[in-house]
């Protein structure tokens, strides 16, 4: 019983003591214009390894992240999103990947934006 | 600071100051002064309000600083033509569930939760007798107690509520109704066969301040509604709602010597206290509820001082008293909102003493529940999972007459839900959960929902599940006491009144496809469904001298389809339409037969306008709801004299309902309206109403309005 007591209570400081690198938070900003870029940044997001949450809001343009640092940086998610064609606070996406983007959502013509608003 | 055209320069308070990248903010005073803690690592300082341009102003030293802000000119006017639906039916659920929201409601002055699904093709609205004015709802074919009925997620409408439950929810205190078609979740409970409707209450931190709606009605009804809501401090807000209805006027429009509606009054008074702490990450409601509700049905010239029971004139009364405490306790941890643990645990006594003519019923059920919940993710959002731990305690005490039902149920259970969300076009809840009950024994129930898109604007359903129930004869069936019929339990040895628990499983399919006709919003739902059960306790009626109670001997099934359309014909006009097949049938001892009073077809359709107004002042809005119902199969009354025979079906009946509501204001709205505004009735809805006290007296043969038309108005006043 002991033991068992034990193992549960390291189990549990085992969980506190790491909860800050397994559940990192951090808040980055995201460029785009619609429900549908929130789809693919948030879907882009979560496929990176180690990524637990991620939620993008529309009018903020605020993503924020929950992750592994163990596992993920905010660096390599940045990298994933901007591969789907969205621009970050440090990070730009390549052309092509801009230019695969439905045309509702090209959030860097200022036409598309203004429709959006 | 704002500067107005005449460049004086005007404080603005409440405008949020923030250091940019950090949570460190305040908001500034009524005088638009701000205080912030320095710390070198902050950089830059973000004013912002709206209506006005955000600044973001470079900050070196901690000092004192004086900005002003400049109204955005960009802003520009907002026209929104596209309006939310009153009745919405998600196209990313895994589940069928469509949300009324309170607009909807609005639609009919609805008294109570029984009355506010008149407006919605998913759920039918029947009058259960002719005598106790009670109306009771059926999804998918079934009655009511197939379906799980929660109020804010805790089992509400079981039980002994379950007769007249419905009408002990006053339509004001609903905020929205969510109705789950098929299988729904498995976190609520196992009873759910046909669906699960969930009421959501007002709350005292989005509630009215102050609201009050009188209504009253020709047919002799008034009510009144109040509530007040307030905040006690920065964490704690209540609310106190009243609610009392009265009906003094006797009214026998046909003629047969019996109240066509019965007396009534209820009193129902509910206190809600609700914590919130953001920072922290809980939210807390604790609700007390009292219910005193009488009324007094039969014949016009009954006394219940000195006719109680009396073989000369026939009369009922039913008082019930309900006290009822519940508390919700939920925690999501700040960091990581996925992760949330949810406790609630409800305590209700309830409490009915009837008689209907010779028949006494008395009940007393006194219920324990509690559910925790916890939430989280494997991996990462797109898996969540939902686990639990669930207990119930159930006393009942039963009088029927004068022999004594006593049973006590006890049941603890664990369950287990996962879900997948691809985030694209599929997600996927499957649920398990195994429960140990001292009368039904331990028992899995699983269920399974999945949505597809496999286009735009589409969503292809399926679910199927498992339910499992304890019948509670008696309290479900209470209109057989205000019959002639002897009361047989064929008892086979099962542990509730010697039957055996109710065991079903429901398969279902539905497609809704969203598209535009002619540059306007329509779409289309088909759905079907199906429910199987392997047991039910079989409500027998074919012999018109008595009611059977008997385990199922064969097969029953319900079998429902449903089509519906609905169709925004103008910015404010919008028409709704929907068709309904029902095929339900059960083998009873007399032969496989179609349910009683159940139509076959069924065809609805609610039309509503609202003018279109700038502020939103002097509106005006536009209901019609119409429905038709084909005919019904009587039970069978072949060995009654010829003067009490009925067809083996009802006439087909069809009703017209309107409401006219005016708004003056934010705070002022009156509407008028019209029940059954072509008059239709059932001519004479009780059999052998000239001598109740013959063995051939019945008042369940009901298949349509008993009272005709009616007209009613109302107001509601709000203060903010």
């Amino acid at each position: 019983m002991k033991t068992i007591l034990l193992t549960v209570t390291m189990l549990f400081i085992g969980t506190l003591s790491y909860g800050q690198n397994k559940n990192a938070n951090a808040s980055i900003e995201v460029d785009g214009v619609c429900m549908m870029c929130k789809k693919r940044i948030e879907k882009a997001s979560l496929k990176t390894k180690g990524v637990k949450s991620a939620s993008w809001n529309v009018d903020t343009h605020e993503l924020k992240l929950i992750f592994d640092e163990n596992k993920t940086s905010v660096e390599q998610i940045e990298s994933n999103v901007t591969a789907v064609g969205h621009d970050t606070k440090s990070f730009v996406a390549s052309k092509e990947a801009y230019e695969s983007l439905h045309p509702c959502c090209k959030y860097r013509e200022e036409g598309v934006v203004e429709d959006h608003k | 600071m704002e500067q107005n055209s005449k460049n004086q320069r005007i404080p603005l308070p409440g405008a949020n100051v923030f250091w940019l990248n950090t949570t460190v903010g305040t908001m500034t005073s009524d005088d638009g002064s701000f205080k912030l803690p320095y710390d070198a690592a902050y950089k830059k300082l973000v004013i912002s309000y709206i209506g006005f341009r955000t600044d973001t102003l470079l900050i070196e030293t901690p000092k004192s600083i004086f900005h002003v802000l400049k109204a955005s000119d960009d802003l520009g006017e907002v026209t929104i033509s596209a309006r939310r639906k009153s009745t919405a039916t998600s196209y990313l659920s895994s589940q069928n569930i469509s949300t009324i929201s309170s607009t909807e409601l609005l639609k009919a002055a609805c008294c109570n939760l029984s009355e506010s699904f008149e407006t919605n093709p998913s759920i039918d609205v029947n009058f259960t007798d002719a005598i106790s004015g009670t109306k009771q709802i059926k999804m998918l074919g079934l009655t009511s107690p197939y379906i799980l009925i929660t109020t804010e997620n805790i089992p509400s409408i079981r039980g002994a509520s379950q007769a007249y439950g419905l009408s002990f929810i006053p339509g004001t205190w609903v905020e929205s109704i969510q109705i789950t078609k098929g299988a729904g979740s498995v976190v609520n409970g196992f009873e759910s066969i046909a669906g699960q409707i969930n009421a959501e209450l007002v709350k005292p931190t989005t509630d009215n301040r102050v609201f009050v709606n009188a209504y009253g009605s020709l047919n002799g009804r008034t009510e009144l509604n109040t509530h007040f809501n307030t905040q006690v401090s920065d964490k704690w807000n209540t609310g106190l709602y009243l609610h009392a209805n009265n009906r003094s006027q006797k009214f026998d429009r046909n003629n047969d010597s019996f109240l066509d509606m019965p007396l009534a009054k209820q009193i129902n008074i509910m206190n809600r206290w609700q914590y919130t702490n953001l920072q922290k990450g809980l939210i807390s409601f604790l609700n007390v509820r009292y219910l005193k509700d009488e009324k007094q049905a039969g014949q016009l010239s009954f006394n219940p001082k000195s006719d109680r029971l009396s073989n000369s004139v026939w009369g009922s009364e039913i008082n019930t008293r309900r006290f009822e405490v519940s508390g919700k306790f939920g925690y999501v941890n700040p960091d990581i909102p996925y992760r949330s643990l949810g406790l609630q645990i409800a305590y209700s006594d309830h409490e009915q003493a009837s008689y209907f003519g010779l028949n006494e019923y008395d009940i007393r059920h006194k219920s324990v529940y509690s559910n925790l919940v916890y939430n989280t993710i494997i991996s990462d959002s797109r898996h969540k999972v939902k686990t639990g731990l669930n207990a119930t305690y159930d006393r009942y005490n039963e009088l029927v007459n004068s022999q004594v039902y006593d049973r006590n149920e006890r049941s603890v259970g664990g369950v287990f839900e996962y879900s997948f969300d691809n985030l694209d076009a599929l997600n996927l809840t499957a649920g398990i959960r195994v429960d140990h009950h001292n009368l039904l024994g331990t028992f899995l129930t699983p269920r399974v929902h999945a949505r597809y898109t496999p286009w735009e604007k589409s969503a292809f359903r399926v679910s199927f599940g498992r339910g499992k129930r304890a019948a509670n004869i008696f309290t479900e069936n209470q209109k057989l006491f205000a019959t002639s019929r002897q009361i047989n339990v064929q008892s086979s040895g099962g542990a509730i009144y010697g039957l055996d628990p109710e065991i079903a499983w429901n398969y279902g399919v539905s497609f809704l496809q969203g598209f535009n006709v002619f540059g306007r919003k329509a779409d289309l739902t088909l759905d079907f469904y199906r429910t199987d059960f392997e047991n039910q306790v079989v409500v027998d009626y074919e012999n018109p001298y008595e009611v059977n109670f008997y385990n199922l001997q064969g097969s029953s099934y319900a079998n429902s389809f449903q089509a519906e359309f609905s169709l925004n014909l103008m910015t404010y006009l919008n028409f709704k339409t929907a068709y309904k097949f029902y095929d339900v049938k059960t083998q009873y001892d007399s032969g496989k037969l179609k349910k009683p009073l159940t139509s076959q077809h069924r065809y609805f359709a609610n039309l509503s306008y609202e003018s279109y107004s700038e502020k939103g002042e002097g509106v005006w809005k536009f209901d019609a709801t119409f429905n038709w119902l084909g005919k019904q199969r009587f039970s069978s009354t072949e060995i009654s004299p010829q003067a009490y025979q009925l067809p083996t079906y009802s006439p087909s009946i069809s009703t017209l309902n309107l409401q006219v509501t005016k708004v003056f204001s934010e705070a002022f709205e009156i509407y008028l309206g019209a029940e059954n505004i072509t008059n239709v009735t059932q001519k004479s809805p009780i059999l052998s109403s000239e001598n109740p006290f013959g063995s051939n007296f019945d008042t369940t043969f009901v298949y349509g309005p008993i009272f005709g038309s009616t007209f009613y108005t109302g107001l509601r006043f709000k203060l903010n």
